[in-house]
């Protein structure tokens, strides 16, 4: 066993994770059924910030990742896209990656065009584009959009998009969410948003697993509301199409689900990620025993 | 033939059979398109209406200049086939060779990448290549179109801009802007041969700004935030009585924020009591450790799951949770 | 002066916000410099690029090893740049119908978007999938519980591994209600929120204070190391 273990070639291993993930993927696409979720306190105050929101609040999405963090964030825009039309507010996008705008598109046709067509462009949503410079942007338009959004991601101008009308700064948004993979992201809007503008401005995130543990310093005084992960991805969707879809007595669509199905290979690659740390220490201390240094 | 080569060549002919068999005989990683038309007519002096809009309604269209171009939005199979059940000759929904063909490039370009876990090899080196340079001439055209036109050009020259790239654009030439194009042009003299110190003018700028910047926003959201953020009751009540377990985790809470700042402060050596509260900190930290760990694993497995869900749903079609095809396939 | 400048380009950017940040007068000034920040940021964008391909030029020019990878590499950044610069097959905004130019350079469908959708994301995405691999990997052969603070870290590792999915749930369901606390969905709850908040905490603080003192040493022009050594 420790001989078999000491010289495993790393590629059974690399087998092992693939397997652990696929096949997960394959029964639970087949079957349709995957693990029940629980939401926990911070997701279900995440949910519950949006949905106290009144129709034709004021919501900027700022969809700061891209597609290498698709698989953690894809769900939570979805989901996030889902529950500000439902609750009929008046969403603004932007991106302060250069592929966000790609990522924004992604959420308009997947969910305002699908299930929200009689949402109007300019009236109901509007996408102002991507911006360079990070925290400079969040800088700038904290203060005064127009100086850097003259016109939105079109190119119709700013003032002359109905519901630009209303706002000037992001100080006049009702809520704040951010999609974040990384720097510049929620940390920076905490910073350089919230942190100034504490009365003002209220900011919810998703963001990734590596960044989720960096931001629980803010919670909850600079940061009400958090999803972390694809765990966090996965109990916001229960919590919104429980909302929408179940308690109505519908079935919710397969795209919408993306989140939770996802948790069923992240289940059995953390059991493999748990025998692995276990048979390495095996090894450990099978030659600590044998007295190998 | 030495035995490895023989077993990869034995895999990769069946391989491809298989996916030929699954191509042909299931349609499996094709995709599909809806046809839309859009025409537009001129109804006013550069005014131009929709002409399957209300608004084409209230204008008399004959004769007036058109301008018509088609476009095509993803569809999915269980569409196509309706529409075709529907009426055979429908033309509004068709099979998309660019995007099939996409498809099937996204997927190699997967495979090209995973096969780097077996061995270096030259598909992982090329698909590393094109990487390199789509990614970077990407960024380039986002900065271009979303930047570079609107806030340097446009500001600088907006009626220029407006004549034929954003018709939209309004406003007077700022000649502040001058300044940002000036420092640009000199940030691009790194790539010169000789002069490169030029480009450090727009460098200090940029670093003078980032520090700036920085040092407000972290000295006000990362430590006095933080430090008021943890002055949270030692005792908590709730409706008059104690609640011990509140209380508790508060006190933890302090001592670890605490212990691990005295863990920091390297200006004093860790004997003693300093010590000892060092290695206090010490477990905090370790425990932060191992929640981030824990963390990570979650968020990469995550990524590898979308992967391989767009091998087994997109490409493969061996599985469809949102339903894209008609059920059975 | 090659030298001298640049300091006080420093200097004068980095104080024009600090001092906008307090002054609300001087606020102007302050978002001023930020734009002139955010457009610059776009042009590195373009240093970047023109860098990479001057890099590989010279490697396809000297035929060193490896040159043929370096004509891909230049192949595909002149495509994606051609394509995305002229938008190619990019229909005109219905806003503006008459303007050729007035479509999005992102349209679905067009050249821009395929080599997006079908070479960048797969690509990008599975470059970042291969960690899930790596980090498997890494956990059999370097996490080794040596002692307190390794067992810890382990420990801990394996709550938030198990207690993050349903197997936590499953493996602690019968606990009694008086001992819920314990439950491993909610012990990972009570580590994120008590031991790993007090840990980035402190971590945050310390790294607040080094920003400051860098950024102040930067501005003040006691680091100099971004003029990087010699003349030129």
């Amino acid at each position: 066993m420790y001989d078999f273990l000491k010289n495993l070639d790393r590629r059974w291993i690399f087998l092992l994770m693939f397997l652990s993930v696929s096949i997960p993927i394959i029964i639970i696409g087949i079957t349709g059924q995957s693990f029940p979720e629980k939401p926990t306190a911070l997701s279900i105050t995440t949910f519950e910030i949006i949905e106290n929101l009144k129709e034709g609040d004021k919501v900027l999405l700022s969809f700061d990742f891209d597609p290498a963090s698709e698989g953690e964030l894809g769900p939570m825009a979805t989901a996030f896209t889902y529950h500000c039309a439902a609750k009929k507010l008046k969403m603004y996008f932007m991106a302060l990656w250069p592929v966000g705008p790609q990522m924004v598109d992604n959420a308009i046709e997947n969910v305002i065009k699908k299930d929200f067509p009689h949402l109007v462009y300019g009236e109901d949503y509007v996408n102002l584009g991507f911006k360079s410079g990070g925290e400079g942007v969040i800088k700038v338009i904290v203060t005064d959009f127009m100086e850097l959004y003259s016109t939105d991601a079109r190119g119709t101008p700013f003032k002359s998009i109905p519901m630009n009308k209303e706002i000037s700064s992001v100080q006049d948004m009702d809520l704040v969410i951010n999609i974040s993979a990384g720097s510049a992201g929620t940390k920076e809007w905490v910073q350089y948003a919230v942190t100034p503008y504490p009365d003002e401005i209220t900011l919810i995130a998703g963001c990734t697993g590596v960044q989720a543990p960096l931001l629980y310093p803010y919670i909850p005084e600079q940061l009400p509301g958090l999803l972390g992960a694809i765990k966090g991805a996965a109990e916001y969707e229960k919590l919104v199409f429980d909302r929408y879809y179940r308690d109505e007595g519908l079935e919710v669509p397969g795209r919408y689900q993306e989140g939770v199905r996802r948790m069923g290979p992240q289940l059995v690659a953390h059991l493999l990620m748990i025998l692995l740390i276990i048979a390495g220490n095996y090894i450990f201390f099978a030659e600590k025993k044998r007295g190998i240094p | 033939m030495d035995r490895q080569k023989l077993i990869w060549t034995v895999v990769c002919v069946v391989g491809a059979l298989g996916l030929i068999i699954n191509a042909v005989t299931r349609d499996a990683g094709s995709v599909y398109v809806k046809n839309v038309d859009h025409e537009f007519a001129l109804v006013e002096d550069e005014k131009w209406v929709d002409v399957s809009s209300d608004d084409a309604l209230d204008y008399d269209l004959e004769g007036k200049e058109r301008i018509n171009w088609s476009s095509e939005e993803q569809a999915n199979y269980r569409d196509y086939q309706e529409a075709n059940k529907a009426k055979p000759s429908q033309s509004k929904y068709s099979f998309s060779l660019s995007r099939t063909f996409g498809v099937w490039i996204a997927a190699m370009f997967t495979l090209f990448i995973m096969s780097f876990l077996f061995k270096d090899n030259p598909f992982y080196k090329f698909a590393e290549s094109v990487v390199v340079g789509v990614s970077a001439a990407y960024w380039m055209v986002v900065g271009f179109w979303d930047v570079i036109i609107p806030n340097l050009f446009g500001k600088l020259s907006p009626s220029f801009i407006n004549s034929w790239a954003m018709p939209g654009l309004e406003g007077e030439a700022d000649l502040l802007y001058l300044v940002p194009l000036v420092l640009g042009i000199m940030l691009l003299w790194r790539l010169a041969p000789s002069g490169t110190w030029i480009s450090r003018w727009p460098l200090a700028f940029i670093i003078g700004t980032t520090a700036g910047i920085r040092l407000i926003g972290f000295i006000h959201a990362d430590f006095l935030s933080q430090i008021r953020n943890s002055i949270i009751p030692l005792a908590v009540f709730e409706n008059g009585s104690f609640m011990f377990w509140d209380s508790f985790l508060n006190l933890i809470l302090i001592i670890g924020v605490l212990t691990a700042i005295v863990y920091f402060f390297f200006s004093i050596e860790h004997k003693g009591l300093v010590g000892k509260t060092a290695r206090v900190g010490i477990w905090f930290l370790m425990i932060t450790f191992g929640a981030a760990f824990g963390y990570t694993v979650m968020g990469r497995i995550a990524l590898l799951a979308i992967r391989l869900e767009f091998l087994f749903d997109d490409w493969l079609w061996i599985i469809d949770p949102a339903m894209n095809r008609i059920a059975g396939t | 002066m090659k030298r001298t400048v640049p300091l006080l380009i420093t200097a004068f950017g980095g104080f024009v916000l600090i001092i906008s940040y307090f002054i609300p007068a001087t606020q102007g000034w302050g978002e001023t410099v930020a734009i002139w920040f955010d457009v610059l940021a776009s042009i590195a964008f373009i240093l970047g690029g023109a860098n990479l391909l001057k890099i590989h030029l010279k490697k396809v020019s000297d035929w060193q090893s490896g040159w043929g990878f370096s004509a891909v590499t230049i192949s595909a950044f002149i495509i994606t740049l051609y394509v995305g610069l002229t938008k190619m097959g990019v229909n005109p905004s219905t806003n503006y119908p008459d303007y050729v130019w007035s479509g999005s350079y992102r349209e679905m469908g067009a050249p821009f978007w395929w080599l997006y959708e079908y070479a960048f994301k797969p690509l990008t995405a599975t470059m970042f999938a291969m960690l899930a691999f790596y980090v498997a990997s890494a956990a059999f052969r370097a996490f080794r519980a040596k002692n307190t603070e390794a067992i810890l870290l382990l420990g801990t590792a394996f709550i938030i591994l198990l207690g993050r999915t349903f197997a936590g749930v499953f493996l602690t369901s019968w606990l009694p209600e008086s001992l819920s606390g314990l439950r491993i969905e909610n012990l990972t709850v009570t580590i994120m929120q008590v031991f790993n908040t007090a840990g980035n905490r402190a971590i945050m603080i310390g790294i607040a204070l080094g920003i400051a003192s860098t950024s102040l040493k930067v501005l003040l022009g006691v680091d100099r190391s971004y003029l990087g050594g010699g003349e030129d």
